[in-house]
């Protein structure tokens, strides 16, 4: 018996992990998310902003990390299209710029739609579409964002947009978020902030928000969103219930399915060891 | 000469970088802006090399009837599928490219990442197990920190977030902090190697 669960089909687990998701998603079940510190410091930052400020959100993100990192962008937008802030899009991902496109037709139809706020394109926020090399871009950017993004994603020049009127370094920028599934960030602090000391904060995949702790510590970011909890609290904070919070059911009783596998898992090997050991002469 | 090209270039374009890196002058912020410009020319080629490299792969594939050639094929046909519609009537919100991206490769996408969870689920079950001291130790923070990230944690051991707070910002934080550093210096290490010279097995050499 003890050999059978040490030696657990796989299939079990899948159904198990199948259930945990399913049962949550079709029921419909929600968890208080509370609040943490370093997103209510990002909510705060934009909250704070004098009116007709920049942020630049960038998309450092594929589709594979949507689940987590898109619920934060479409927050976020809809926080800062809300106030009367300027939003630009960039990118420095190939398949990242038609997520923007998404993002911002989401948030500007559903800003309208409920709240009555019309934002329009080129006068509030621009997609300024995608960029390769990182490092490059923001050194670029550094001595003029206009050199390095001419055109925006629709083909019109940046100069002749109201929306980056006057954004010329960053200087004019009053915070960068970094929404990432890789390492990005860590260049937006090194060479953004350290050098030109833009504000930055950034929000990642629960997977690599330990990465970012030492630059938190430092007060380098200002804040940070942790995977979709993360998101899920940055939506309470801005009063909508979306994505992230839905999903935070099913995901919540996923990771207490695993904690569970993990501690049945060492229970089952514990007795294993101590009846070999008994059987051992 | 194929080994020494490469390396003065190298070495030059070191020196313009690091001079253009610490110099705040007008001239430093024009060099800078040009050399985003060879960055995106740059990644432009090496993505066509790689879609290139990509067809020609599949297309032998494909040609031979290999194993799994179906898959080549489809590989092949969405290929020029969406080059096509996006060449030829763009990749803006209402194009069919845009729908084909939103309704076919963001969830497909999402779908593979997302089978994540059930091997995670089997990988921890089977192999995250106290078998030495020092793997209990790493199973207890890691229990600790995730019974600290979900709300039944909470509702279970009221303190159960502020305890895994303190293992993410206290050890957990000092010892990351440790890796960056040393990384960082190994980053800086091989660098003045490539720049000097010294390590050239990028260049097929044996370093």
């Amino acid at each position: 018996m003890i050999e059978k669960l040490l030696h657990l089909d796989r299939r079990v687990i899948f159904v198990f992990i199948a259930l945990a998701v399913g049962v949550p998603m079709v029921g419909g079940w929600k968890f208080d998310q509370g609040s943490n510190p370093r997103t209510t410091a990002v909510h705060k930052y934009i909250e704070d902003l004098p009116d007709r400020s920049v942020v630049l959100l960038c998309f450092d993100y594929g589709p594979a990390s949507m689940p987590e990192l898109q619920p934060m962008a479409l927050a976020i937008a809809q926080h800062v299209l809300s106030r009367d802030l300027r939003l630009v899009c960039m990118t420095t991902y190939p398949d990242a710029p038609l997520l923007i496109e998404d993002t911002l037709a989401t948030v500007v139809e559903r800003l309208e739609k409920e709240k009555g706020i019309k934002r329009e394109d080129g006068k509030d926020y621009v997609n300024l579409g995608y960029r390769p090399g990182l490092v490059n871009v923001i050194l670029g950017m550094s001595a003029d964002i206009g050199a390095v993004w001419k055109t925006d994603f629709n083909d019109r020049r940046y100069g002749d947009l109201a929306v980056t009127k006057g954004v010329r370094t960053f200087k004019d920028v009053g915070l960068v978020i970094d929404l990432a599934s890789s390492s990005t960030p860590g260049a937006w602090v090194v060479y953004a902030h350290e050098r030109y000391k833009v504000k930055v904060a950034c929000g990642v995949t629960a997977v690599m928000a330990q990465d970012y702790y030492p630059y938190l510590q430092t007060h380098q970011l200002v804040g940070m969103l942790n995977g979709m909890k993360g998101a899920a609290e940055y939506e309470k904070l801005v009063g909508l219930e979306s994505d992230a919070s839905k999903a935070m059911g099913p995901q919540s009783c996923a990771h207490f399915l695993i904690i569970a596998l993990v501690i049945f898992g060492n229970i089952v090997y514990a007795v294993s060891r101590r009846r070999a050991r008994r059987q051992t002469p | 000469m194929k080994i020494r090209v490469p390396l003065a270039l190298t070495f030059v374009t070191a020196l313009v970088m690091i001079a253009v890196f610490f110099t705040p002058h007008r001239l430093g912020s024009y060099v800078q802006s040009e050399l985003s410009d060879w960055m995106a020319v740059i990644g432009g080629l090496g993505l066509v090399l790689g879609l290139i490299s990509l067809l020609q792969r599949h297309l032998r594939k494909i040609a031979h009837r290999q194993q799994d050639w179906p898959y080549s094929f489809v590989t092949v046909a969405s290929f020029l599928l969406m080059a096509v519609l996006g060449v030829g009537w763009g990749v803006q919100d209402e194009s069919v490219f845009n729908w084909i991206f939103s309704n076919a490769y963001l969830p497909l996408d999402a779908t593979m990442f997302s089978i994540l969870a059930f091997f995670v689920a089997s990988a921890a079950f089977r192999t995250f197990r106290a078998r030495s001291a020092e793997a209990a130790l790493l199973l207890t923070a890691a229990l600790v920190v995730m019974f600290g990230r979900v709300p039944w944690g909470q509702l279970l051991f009221e303190q159960s977030p502020m305890v895994a707070e303190w293992v993410m910002s206290s050890p957990a934080l000092g010892a990351k902090r440790a890796i960056l550093l040393g990384v960082s210096l190994g980053g800086i290490a091989m660098s003045l190697r490539i720049i000097l010279g010294i390590e050239r097995s990028h260049l097929g050499g044996d370093g």
